[in-house]
């Protein structure tokens, strides 16, 4: 694989995302340190890490809640990273979001959650909103449920509403926030599979960013393994879970991570690829 | 030399963080006046608004401007007969209540009521990330939360202040003529001798300036609440607070360059 260049005006269609050297600072904290990850389109790829290795910062510069310090970030070959907020907003139409703890509105039921982004973004005739309300609130097994607030259904119908309300615009790209945070397995196990028949059957690219492991290798076509605001590890699922890194396998296991130098220098034997 | 260059080192550096606080503070307010103005127009959300903030507080304000005129006839009559001026109870009465306590006491109340559920839905949009989730979903927050809460407030509170200063006026009535024995005739014909247009001016400009700082006050401590567990408790203290603060310097202020 050859290295993403920022001067090349052309670049591949072949990923959705591309992301390019992205630093990004709070005071004198370096979140973000010249992260570099591609996302194929139609697929997905997971950023696992642990927590305050900044995976959700870099998913919040994906869909522009934070701009970056430097770097650049390409959308279908687009570079966003200078545009306008007006010129976003047209880019954040190929977008849907899960946030980590569903973000619904609690002042709404389910049904105007989900009809919310076409209810102030279209002009959309009434029925029509209703239909394809009920068309995703079916595709997420949740009919019935319509008229119930946010503070009356479960965490996992929650979730289920957030991932309805997120796919209403029909979006190309699917953003996930640890979805499956504050669920008991089951219900995480019940969400994961849900994602993926989503993505699988509306043939989205989805970036999902999750400390669920090793559950969430089940779902995910790509893994990034953040540490300390780098990529670390980046490749084929398969690749990534049998790479020969003492700090992966410690997050892995659940350990705590050594922070000699030794294990920090140590290099990885999987090559890491867009770097 | 450390011990002599810190203290200047810390002026400095709080002296930046105040500037750039005001600005940011300015900045807001100018983006969500600009987004009252720019289309998409969304009246519905300041209609709802105007009904939170106006419409429902009505009985508070009804409440407090009945007692606070009540007081005001009672302590009148008394400092007025001391002078033989019981007639002038009137023209007191309503002098205080509009170009004063009119203004100050419905905003006080109205923060209290609507400035404080302002700051804390709105810090609590922030702390559950909704305000994100409207960004993403292309809805601009400041022109969805933030501006129909200004208009709404500059359109509730000259309605509100002009509803207190007839009930006070009323409730000064029924206590210094109702029951101390005021002249009945000399109340109203004083108030409609004396009080001028201006006086009246006087009072609604207020309220359109403490309207505008209420809602910018409240939703700017709101949006900007911290996301952790105290944050939303700590943005509605500070916003109320700030508010309540600066409607009373304010107050002096504008009494000076008005009166």
């Amino acid at each position: 694989m050859t290295s993403p260049s920022a001067d090349n005006a052309n670049r591949s269609t072949d990923y959705a995302i591309e992301v390019w050297e992205l630093t990004r600072r709070f005071g004198s904290q370096v979140v973000l340190d010249r992260v570099t990850l591609r996302c194929p389109r139609g697929l997905i790829t997971t950023i696992v890490g642990p927590s305050g290795c900044g995976k959700t910062v870099l998913l919040k510069h994906l869909n522009f809640l934070l701009r970056p310090n430097s770097g650049k970030i390409f959308i279908d070959g687009e570079d966003v990273t200078s545009l306008s907020w007006r010129e976003l907003d047209r880019v954040r139409q190929k977008f849907g979001m899960l946030f980590q703890a569903g973000a619904l509105f609690d002042s709404l039921t389910v049904f105007e959650n989900v009809a919310f982004p076409l209810v102030e973004r279209t002009r959309l005739p009434r029925s029509e909103i209703e239909r394809r309300v009920r068309e995703k609130l079916a595709a997420v097994g949740l009919e019935g449920a319509e008229h119930k607030y946010p503070s009356e259904i479960s965490g996992g119908m929650q979730k289920r509403v957030a991932l309805a309300r997120a796919l209403i615009q029909d979006p190309q790209i699917l953003l996930l926030d640890e979805p499956t945070t504050g669920l008991d397995p089951t219900r995480s196990g019940a969400i994961h599979n849900l994602i993926r028949q989503t993505q699988q059957r509306l043939g989205l690219s989805a970036v999902l960013v999750s400390h669920d492991v090793p559950q969430v290798f089940h779902i995910s076509d790509k893994v990034a393994f953040m540490y300390k605001g780098k990529i670390r590890l980046y490749g084929d699922v398969g690749d990534v879970t049998h790479a020969d890194d003492p700090i992966f396998k410690a997050f892995l296991a659940g350990e705590e991570i050594a922070e000699d130098e030794e294990s920090l220098q140590t290099k990885p034997t999987l090559r890491v690829e867009a770097r | 030399m450390n011990f002599l260059t810190e203290p200047i080192r810390l002026l400095g550096a709080q002296t930046i963080e105040s500037v750039a606080a005001l600005g940011r503070f300015g900045i807001f307010l100018a983006m969500a006046a600009a987004y009252a103005i720019l289309p998409p127009y969304k009246p519905r959300l300041a209609i709802r608004q105007i009904r939170l903030i106006g419409a429902d507080s009505v009985f508070l304000i009804t409440l407090i401007a009945w007692a606070t005129g009540m007081v005001l006839g009672l302590q009148g009559y008394n400092t007025l007969r001391r002078f033989g001026s019981e007639a002038a109870l009137g023209t007191v009465v309503a002098l205080v209540l509009v170009r004063e306590l009119g203004p100050v006491l419905a905003a006080l109340m109205v923060t209290a009521r609507a400035g404080s559920a302002m700051a804390a839905e709105l810090g609590s949009m922030q702390v559950t990330e909704q305000v994100d989730a409207l960004t993403v979903m292309a809805i601009n927050p400041i022109q969805y939360l933030v501006s129909p809460r200004i208009v709404a407030a500059l359109i509730s509170f000259p309605l509100l202040t002009a509803i207190f200063d007839v009930v006070g006026i009323f409730g000064g009535y029924a206590v210094g003529v109702g029951l101390m024995g005021a002249p009945a005739a000399s109340y109203f014909n004083g108030i409609v001798d004396n009080l001028t247009p201006h006086d009246v001016a006087t009072g609604l400009w207020k309220s359109l300036v403490f309207g505008l700082t209420v809602a910018w006050v409240c939703c700017y401590k709101g949006y900007h609440a911290a996301r952790m567990a105290t944050g939303v408790s700590q943005a509605t203290t500070e916003a109320v607070v700030l508010s309540s603060v600066l409607i009373l310097l304010w107050d002096y202020f504008l009494t000076s360059v008005l009166l």
